[in-house]
């Protein structure tokens, strides 16, 4: 499909309205492209998360697509069954059309408690896209801390206090750790970069093996931002470098957006009540190392495009 | 046209599933179970049995995987044991009140710790609340009979729920036994296709599979569960009715073993039901009216019929391989009281509750001799003293 605003507003929504995601919700906005970006049949598989309890709330679902959960930790072990389900009914000629699947999960349950059951489920050669919704802590618990959470971030379990300033690690590069699992397609994007997004699912859905799409979205509860910045926030977190887009196609990094003014990181955190402590002197240290950790990271993945 | 084999619990349960031929078979190796997810993967690979192997990277993801493969719209299956069972804990309710018809091998091993790979039955009793069907089974034979009726009874459209089917770890699933084993086509034409109701991959009726339920809904989706599971004791009958017609072999809910004019009996479960029953025909000989039960469906629990078999009798004691720590006592012993007070009858043995066969400690002749004894003892004198014991232990 081209990626034609017209003829997508033509399509029909699979992720239907109705559910009771927070207005600003940025996950509310990936979920739709996602679905608007799927051809075909699709089956989606998703842990326990904000648009888990928002979006299939008993006797209500706002998934126009066969669609199922069973627990936080499993997204990925649970399509696994699914596909393999689907495998055998192919075999036997029970099914002669091809289906999708995809299994999603926030970033609990895909950097942390969900982890091992993704790096099973892509070194296993599962058929299926594992999207990471990735609002930066578990926001449907109240916002504390994940793998994600980056350095300094208030959360209620790294609080910024009288003496420790937040998250005290950086996040883990999780992208980097799904692309050393050698699966055909790999992705970093935003909502915000709407056609960006949507393409990569795409060319994640047609390949014949894994793939894995980490999508940073905002959530304005966690991030103590105003509400209507949710794009504009993740305009900026691309434009810091603190969430390039690139994708790992077979193994080949590439560079999907190229800046021509890098913005510094303090755009991106001045917006966020997450980071108000950082805005005081006596934390400027804290953001000079959240920026020479980007710098490093920046180059890092140059260098990876073949790009300099 | 029966077949007579030579093998172990752990090759018997690997014959069953090649025959059942799950359509998704999902496992992790765990001592005592490893050899039965081992067979089925050579038989998948030497393309005796097709079915999709998930060879997972934890018993949490197997269960999850036969979950989705389960409401997909296959069969599944998956075997495990103790510390696997712990660990796929969080989804045993969750395939239970999803309504999946998974079945599932279990070869009973201790918890940790210390660390023990022989038979306790902590894995599946501690499981027992889980909303499964759970069949026990003394010896390969058993096992082999009572896996190919687990698939039936769960996919069963009036059932659906998920079967657990255990024997003792290395007491039966690594020791050879004679048994008979039916034909390919028997067991295909005696479970036919599996038809589920909703099935997942129903593209063109999208369904929506485990939602949330809020406290509005949520007692309603467990009551439905809750009578599904204590209604189901009707259709394992009726299943293994139409299996004794197969195989000639009878399974109840329970054995009776010289309990109709008995007056001290044992209730046991799994494979010390063999030295019991040995016990029991010796002390016939020497004029005691011994009996046993051993129970085969454990969950749903066949109250009525139990309280039936054993209020004439003076003493029973109920013989268990696991502890309910801190509990009135074991698991069955709590099961059997309670379904003594609920009965109509006023006629109620006396009960004692041992603790036995811990971490794969063998069960001799002399120990069970020793638990009748005490039976006619307590009987002599009319009342207990002591309701609770560890047989066999050290002090």
């Amino acid at each position: 499909m081209a990626l034609n605003l017209k003829e997508i507003a033509k399509k029909e929504e699979l992720f239907m309205p109705g559910h009771r995601l927070c207005a600003g919700c940025g996950t509310a906005v990936l979920m739709r492209q996602v679905m608007l970006a799927v051809e075909g049949p699709v089956v989606v598989s998703m842990a326990t998360s904000c648009p888990f309890v928002s979006a299939a709330t008993y006797p209500y679902s706002a998934w126009k697509v066969p669609w199922i959960h069973s627990a936080f930790e499993n997204s990925p072990a649970t399509i696994s069954g699914v596909e393999a389900a689907y495998k055998a009914l192919r075999k036997k000629g029970s099914i002669n059309q091809e289906i999708k699947f995809i299994s999603m999960a926030g970033d609990g349950g895909t950097y942390d408690i969900g982890f091992q059951a993704l790096s099973g489920a892509l070194e296993r050669g599962h058929r299926f896209l594992h999207i990471c919704y990735n609002n930066e802590a578990y926001m449907n618990t109240g916002i504390q801390r994940s793998g994600a959470t980056p350095l300094g971030a208030h959360t209620t379990t790294s609080p910024a206090g009288k003496l420790i300033p937040g998250k005290r690690e950086f996040r883990k590069d999780l992208t980097a750790i799904i692309a050393a699992h050698d699966i055909p397609y790999v992705a970093q994007t935003t909502p915000f970069h709407w056609r960006d997004l949507m393409t990569k699912v795409q060319k994640a859905l047609a390949v014949d093996g894994p793939s894995f799409i980490n999508v940073l979205t905002s959530c304005h509860r966690g991030w103590r931002s105003d509400m209507k910045d949710a794009m504009q926030i993740l305009k900026l977190a691309v434009d810091t470098c603190y969430w390039p887009l690139y994708e790992v196609v077979n193994g080949k990094y590439k560079l999907n957006y190229k800046l021509r003014n890098k913005l510094p990181v303090i755009e991106w955190i001045r917006p966020q009540g997450r980071f108000a402590h950082l805005l005081k002197e006596e934390n400027q240290p804290i953001v000079a190392q959240i920026q020479q950790k980007i710098d490093e990271n920046w180059e890092k993945l140059l260098a990876k495009c073949a790009l300099d | 046209m029966a077949r007579l084999a030579a093998l172990t619990g752990n090759n018997a349960a690997a014959e069953a599933i090649r025959q059942i031929k799950p359509d998704v078979f999902a496992a992790y190796p765990i001592t005592p179970q490893t050899e039965m997810a081992e067979e089925v993967a050579q038989y998948v690979a030497d393309g005796i049995l097709e079915t999709e192997y998930i060879p997972v990277e934890s018993e949490h993801s197997s269960m999850s995987a036969c979950i989705g493969a389960s409401l997909a719209g296959v069969r599944a299956m998956t075997a495990t044991a103790s510390c696997g069972l712990a660990y796929m804990w969080e989804l045993l309710p969750i395939a239970a009140s999803m309504r999946t018809s998974i079945v599932m091998a279990v070869v009973n091993r201790a918890f940790n710790a210390p660390l023990n790979i022989h038979c306790s039955h902590d894995d599946s009793m501690g499981a027992r609340d889980a909303g499964w069907i759970q069949l026990y089974s003394e010896n390969a034979q058993e096992m082999y009979d009572n896996l190919i009726q687990a698939v039936k009874i769960a996919e069963d459209e009036k059932i659906r729920l998920p079967v657990m089917v255990c024997m003792d770890g290395f007491i039966i699933s690594h020791a050879v036994e004679r048994l008979l084993l039916l034909a390919d086509e028997e067991v295909k034409n005696f479970l036919g296709e599996f038809k589920s109701a909703h099935p997942l991959l129903e593209v063109n009726n999208p369904v929506t599979l485990g939602a949330c339920a809020l406290p509005d809904y949520y007692t309603e989706h467990k009551k439905q569960h809750s009578e599904a599971l204590r209604h189901s004791l009707g259709k394992i009958m009726e299943v293994a009715d139409e299996y004794a017609r197969l195989s000639g072999r009878s399974y109840s809910l329970f054995e009776s073993y010289q309990l109709a004019d008995a007056e001290y009996g044992i209730v046991i479960l799994n494979s010390a039901a063999g030295v019991t029953r040995t016990v029991v025909d010796k002390l016939r000989k020497e004029g005691i009216k011994a009996g046993l039960l051993k129970i085969r469906v454990y969950r749903p629990f066949p109250a009525t019929q139990i309280v039936q078999a054993l209020k004439n009798l003076k003493a029973i004691a109920v013989l268990e391989r696991t502890d309910s720590f801190g509990g009135v006592g074991s698991p069955v012993f709590t099961d059997i009281s309670a379904a003594f007070m609920e009965a109509p009858t006023k006629e109620r043995p006396l009960m004692i509750n041992y603790i036995y066969g811990l971490g794969g400690r063998d069960v001799g002749l002399e120990d069970i001799e020793k638990v009748y004894a005490s039976l006619q003892v307590i009987n002599q004198r009319g009342k207990i003293e002591k309701s609770f014991a560890y047989l066999q232990a050290r002090e």
